[in-house]
């Protein structure tokens, strides 16, 4: 059934606002399934022709989209939705045997929801995190250094509606339809939430400070220089717009 | 001589709050961009050329030359795209760089878009890292604000506008043709090539498509100088990158350092393989750039020293591996990952990975047949070079690496029926 007018107005305030920053408004797609999968939890066949109805496109045209796009979900999933990393790093470290217990703990398959409706599960390619493997990912928030036990915690947790926050990431877990809604553009006010790097992010960092190892002096007072214990020359930074400049660009 | 770790991109790293403006700002933010805007544009990117600075997203192609293919003075609209789509298995730099210090990015598009006379900036990151995504869009309402992007930027005259666009799950994106398919809203599809993104990128315009660590290095190069970014790494792979260690080492983590540093160094500031194991098989540059084994321990890692020793320095992702990894299996999963993100357009990537993959199972679980690993080395031969875009090229040297170095392993499986190898060995939770 098509969204009713209540909904389609409110979607098409959204949908319009997303558009106008492109300058070819085809290309607002992706950010559009975003908002219709935050709407319905995953792209139905009403989703889909909404889509192709604001952008004057096909059904055929938008469903060749999303076809090629992992992220977006045909079916409902879980209003957590948990991807194990099994990539080779995640994997050979432990992400298979994650995989596995969890696919025995919760008793669903690939691609499958709890019966409550709170957890699904699906494997992963890599995720970006592998300093940290064995990584999972709950509705695209990091939960690094991960165990099958602490996994399982994880999704007990998450089943019985504790309080859960990932590892590098605000502090409480929004929902899928919610995350969705962040994809297609939407803030939800928890960017300042949670540190600006996890451990491993500053290892490096850590070493140079221990051995007072830095970059090259620049030429002149100018360089950021990060001293052994995090002192920058830039601390005399000239505060917004103190390096106004008024010439015309060629 | 320069010091072994040479923090720059990674330098703030550790400061609360640096991804916000004021935190930014505090660590010395957004000073490169008024000089650079005081520049004429053809000097910003003559400073990036003579600075060395190669691209950081694998290829390692001059991004100053980069910048320099974009027509100059002509009447159409310019796109700066930043390639944010950081999805090599191994590579975690551009993500947790987005989620620190976003605004380092913001302010390298910023240049890098007034060096080629863009209107906007796309940065496209991957979909799934939600955080990264909300701190990038933070990042951008709070520049805007602060007027160092938007209209007529620190009062020069020049328009930018930035816009955060996030994926929806698809490796290939990371080309840079089919990124620009996706950013047109279609299935991201490479493109051939010519005409070259410079001539006709997204909406068939001029567009340059850079990395996210090459445009976030365009601060730190514009303000401190070509030669201070120069006298870093080596004759032809200047500059610094950041390097990720992950996999059997003690602590794996993320290092800034002049291209050129060695395995055997990283593996000891990382304090070495975990529970003094043997090193048996590494990366440098991601899986699409093969295997390497303790042979290269004092191998430099610049793009010439790691393509001499037939693999590549790619995105620095360097994932280690020790004796109790199975390369058999490493080298499957690896291969599954490939035929799972071909996008199907071309006939030896699509139905080479498929058949790749069957045949890698087989051998893995010990049912191989003598001519096997024969068959996967001519089916990789037919694939590489001859696949549509550079993903079918990437998915042939993990297994002809592997072949190379570890033959006995794959005719190992067939004569035993089966993997050698005990995967809970491998576990992080194995030694505890």
């Amino acid at each position: 059934m098509p969204f009713s007018d209540q909904v389609r107005a409110r979607l098409d305030a959204d949908a319009d606002r997303i558009i106008a920053q492109y300058p070819g408004p085809r290309s607002a797609i992706l950010p559009l399934l975003h908002l219709v999968q935050s709407e319905e939890g995953y792209v139905s066949e009403d989703g889909i022709g909404y889509c192709a109805a604001k952008l004057g496109l096909t059904e055929t045209d938008v469903t060749g989209v999303v076809s090629f796009y992992t992220m977006y979900k045909r079916r409902p999933v879980g209003q957590y939705h948990v991807g194990v990393c099994t990539n080779t790093v995640c994997g050979v470290l432990g992400g298979n045997q994650i995989l596995a217990e969890l696919h025995e703990h919760l008793g669903v398959g690939d691609d499958e929801v709890t019966p409550d409706g709170q957890v699904s599960l699906e494997h992963l390619e890599c995720n970006a995190a592998c300093v940290y493997a064995p990584v999972v990912m709950v509705n695209w928030e990091f939960f690094d250094n991960m165990t099958p036990a602490s996994a399982r915690q994880l999704t007990d947790d998450l089943r019985a509606g504790h309080p859960v926050k990932p590892t590098r990431g605000p502090d409480r877990l929004v929902t899928w339809r919610e995350a969705a809604r962040v994809l297609a553009g939407f803030n939800d006010g928890l960017a300042t939430e949670g540190p600006a790097a996890g451990p491993a992010d500053l290892l490096g960092l850590k070493i140079a400070h221990e051995h007072g190892w830095t970059a090259p002096q620049a030429p002149g007072d100018r360089a950021p220089e990060p001293g052994p214990a995090g002192q920058k020359a830039g601390d005399q930074a000239p505060a917004a717009g103190g390096g106004q400049i008024n010439k015309e660009p060629r | 001589m320069t010091d072994p770790l040479t923090p720059v991109l990674t330098a703030d790293w550790d400061q609360p709050g640096v991804f916000t403006l004021d935190g930014y700002r505090r660590a010395g933010g957004y000073q490169a961009l008024p000089k650079a805007l005081g520049m004429p544009r053809e000097e910003v990117i003559t400073i990036v050329k003579n600075s060395g600075l190669r691209g950081r997203g694998g290829a390692g192609f001059p991004t100053g030359v980069k910048w320099g293919f974009l027509p100059q003075g002509d009447t159409k609209p310019h796109f700066l795209v930043v390639n944010a789509d950081e999805s090599e298995p191994g590579a975690c730099k551009d993500i947790p760089l987005m989620m620190a210090t976003p605004h380092t990015l913001i302010e390298g598009a910023a240049i890098a878009a007034y060096a080629i006379g863009a209107s906007h900036a796309f940065i496209y990151v991957r979909g799934e890292v939600l955080h990264v995504i909300r701190r990038l869009r933070h990042a951008v309402e709070e520049a805007r604000a602060a007027g160092y992007i938007g209209q007529n930027i620190l009062g020069s005259g020049f328009d930018v506008e930035v816009i955060i666009h996030a994926g929806a799950g698809a490796y290939i994106c990371g080309e840079e043709t089919a990124l620009l398919d996706s950013l047109e809203g279609k299935r991201g599809l490479p493109r051939n090539k010519p005409p070259f993104p410079a001539v006709a990128g997204v909406y068939a315009l001029p567009t340059n498509v850079n990395n996210v660590e090459s445009i976030a290095s365009a601060p730190s190069i514009i303000l401190n100088g070509a030669d201070w970014f120069a006298s870093m790494g080596t004759e032809k792979s200047k500059g610094c990158g950041i390097f990720n260690l992950s996999g059997h080492v003690t602590t794996p983590g993320t290092y800034e350092a002049p291209l050129g540093i060695t395995l055997r160094e990283l593996l000891e500031l990382s304090g070495g393989m975990r529970g003094g194991r043997r090193l048996k098989f590494w990366t440098a540059g991601g899986s699409s750039a093969g295997i390497l084994t303790e042979e290269h321990l004092d191998m430099p890692m610049d793009f010439e020293s790691v393509a001499a020793a037939g693999s590549g320095l790619g995105t620095r992702s360097v994932m280690i591996f020790d004796d109790t990894t199975c390369v058999v299996g490493a080298v499957l999963r690896w291969t599954e990952f490939y035929q799972h993100e071909s996008c199907g357009k071309c006939t030896p990537c699509r139905e080479g990975t498929f058949w790749l993959v069957r045949i890698l199972e087989q051998l893995e679980g010990g049912h191989g047949k003598d001519e096997d690993v024969e068959k996967m080395l001519d089916i990789c031969d037919n694939i590489t070079g001859r696949a549509f875009c550079a993903l079918g090229d990437s998915a042939t040297p993990p297994i002809t690496s592997a072949v190379k170095y570890f033959r006995d392993e794959f005719l190992q499986h067939q004569k035993e029926g089966g993997c050698p190898f005990d995967p809970a060995a491998s576990t992080v939770w194995s030694e505890a």
